[in-house]
């Protein structure tokens, strides 16, 4: 019988929790790395016992860990993340420019179709790329040798580089999100890099509210059956582009907030988009402490509350950008995890909702792999 | 000339590194912090980074480092560590910082 596993990072450490094709009952085995932050782990989708996880600390810097048994054991791996040529430097917050700094791996990205390959977004932002399954890496120097580089200011969170995808159709063809310079393109295989964010705008927090870089993505999302349609989560507003980013639309109206920091797409219908609304970027929690996903069956502009099985009152936490993912079974699975330490998961797309654990620590990000 | 000196290393780097509490390593020439800790890093590639910056040899900001009751933490990378570490009196203490509240 098919299933499930979760590949959890958080505060403090890593947990798999797996599950057989209901999804009702989840067995977690963790934490792995104990007291280290686990920004995110992700298995390759060319081999489902290959997973690697970035460990971090304020402490002892960053490190790499890979497991070949589906997150049983791990061992560590190479974890030089040394920009390449000339550092630069980009605008801090009190305006002054300050030189590139490395401080953590906010992604992984595995190579949809070898196992060896893996691309890792960090802060401050940069690409990097290994092909040794992790052992060595190399940066990808065409995106931040972008000329509007010097220009890209940090976001709360830093100048992180935390969305990375590889086109399901053609893998030369990559999108990479940071926070705040936005959406960047590539069509050689990340060698160079264009800005594709027309139509985003930012009132209040650009002196040009349409300018080319400056936008505070959080996330970005596309279904594997259509890679030219894209859905974003901007620091404000729900985006839809149906031309591989070269323009966007707002789809978020009737949201009960359009602020948020996650979005995904249902594994088997492309027009299914979910969001869960936070209040405000001063308010990291949900509108009216309701913790309620928004699907949209239409693919933006219509959306509904989807609470059955969450807390509808009292409820006070954030759902990080890389914290909601779905699986592939039918129905499709959705599951995000919180800051409160929930993993919540839905095995009927949505409609109902259970903890699959609780009390972790604070939960950020969330992976699912479906099992043969 | 060789001195095979004691390094103690905080919990997690323990982990990391797979050893006990207390690790020796030999160090030639002078003994000071930058040959301690390369010796360190060489014998346990997986500490590259984790107390100073690879690149920089800077000491990363929550790492302290301690002999006896003595803060080294701020001195120069190449001074001479006291000769009780030498003579394996004394322990090169690896501390990660209180920091977080």
């Amino acid at each position: 019988m098919s299933g499930v596993r979760l590949l959890v990072g958080t505060r403090k450490g890593a947990f798999v929790l797996t599950s057989d094709g209901s999804r009702r009952s989840w067995q977690v085995e963790g934490p792995h790395f104990a007291g280290w932050e686990i920004y995110h782990l992700k298995g390759s989708p060319a081999d489902q016992q290959r997973i690697y996880a970035s460990q971090s600390s304020g402490w002892f810097g960053q490190l790499l860990q890979r497991s070949d048994d589906g997150g049983k054991t791990w061992a560590s791996v190479g974890h030089d993340f040394s920009y390449q040529g000339e550092v630069g430097a980009h605008p801090w917050y009190d305006g002054t420019m300050r030189p590139w700094e490395f401080t953590r791996i906010w992604h992984l990205e595995p190579s949809l179709d070898d196992p060896g390959t893996v691309y890792a977004g960090a802060q401050d932002a940069a690409l990097f790329r290994s092909s040794d399954s992790g052992q060595t890496w190399e940066e990808m120097v065409g995106l931040r040798g972008h000329p509007t580089a010097p220009a890209w200011q940090p976001g709360a969170g830093g100048l992180c580089l935390h969305t990375i995808i590889i086109g399901p159709d053609d893998p030369s063809r990559m999108f990479v999100a940071i926070s705040a310079a936005g959406v960047f393109r590539s069509v050689d295989a990340g060698e160079t890099w264009r800005p594709a964010n027309h139509g985003l705008s930012s009132e209040g927090v650009l002196p040009d509210p349409d300018a080319d870089v400056g936008h505070c993505v959080h996330r970005i999302a596309l279904h594997r059956s259509r890679p030219d349609v894209l859905f974003m989560q901007k620091h404000w507003d729900v985006m839809r582009s149906d031309d591989a980013g070269n323009s966007w639309q707002d789809v978020g109206e009737g949201l009960p907030s359009d602020f948020g920091f996650c979005i995904d797409v249902h594994a088997h219908e492309p027009d299914t988009v979910y969001v869960v609304p936070i209040t405000s970027d001063a308010l990291h929690y949900p509108p009216e402490g309701k913790l309620r996903v928004y699907r949209s069956r239409t693919g933006g502009h219509e959306w509904e509350p989807l609470t059955n099985g969450l807390p509808q009152q009292n409820c006070y936490v954030n759902v990080y950008r890389d914290a909601m993912a779905v699986d592939s079974l039918d129905p499709c699975g959705v599951y995000f995890g919180t800051t409160g330490g929930q993993v919540y998961a839905s095995a009927d797309a949505g409609d109902n909702w259970a903890a699959a654990v609780r009390d972790l620590p604070a939960v950020l990000s969330v992976e699912a792999q479906t099992l043969p | 000339m060789s001195s095979l000196v004691r390094v103690r290393l905080p919990a997690q780097l323990r982990t990391l590194a797979g050893v006990g509490p207390e690790v020796q390593v030999e160090v030639s020439g002078p003994l000071t912090q930058h040959s301690v800790l390369g010796a360190l890093e060489q014998n346990y590639p997986v500490l590259l980074g984790t107390i100073r910056d690879r690149n920089t040899a800077k000491r990363r900001p929550f790492i302290r480092f301690f002999v006896g009751e003595a803060d080294l933490s701020n001195e120069a990378p190449d001074a001479l560590l006291p000769d009780a570490v030498a003579r394996g009196a004394d322990v090169f203490v690896v501390v990660g910082a209180m920091a977080g509240g």
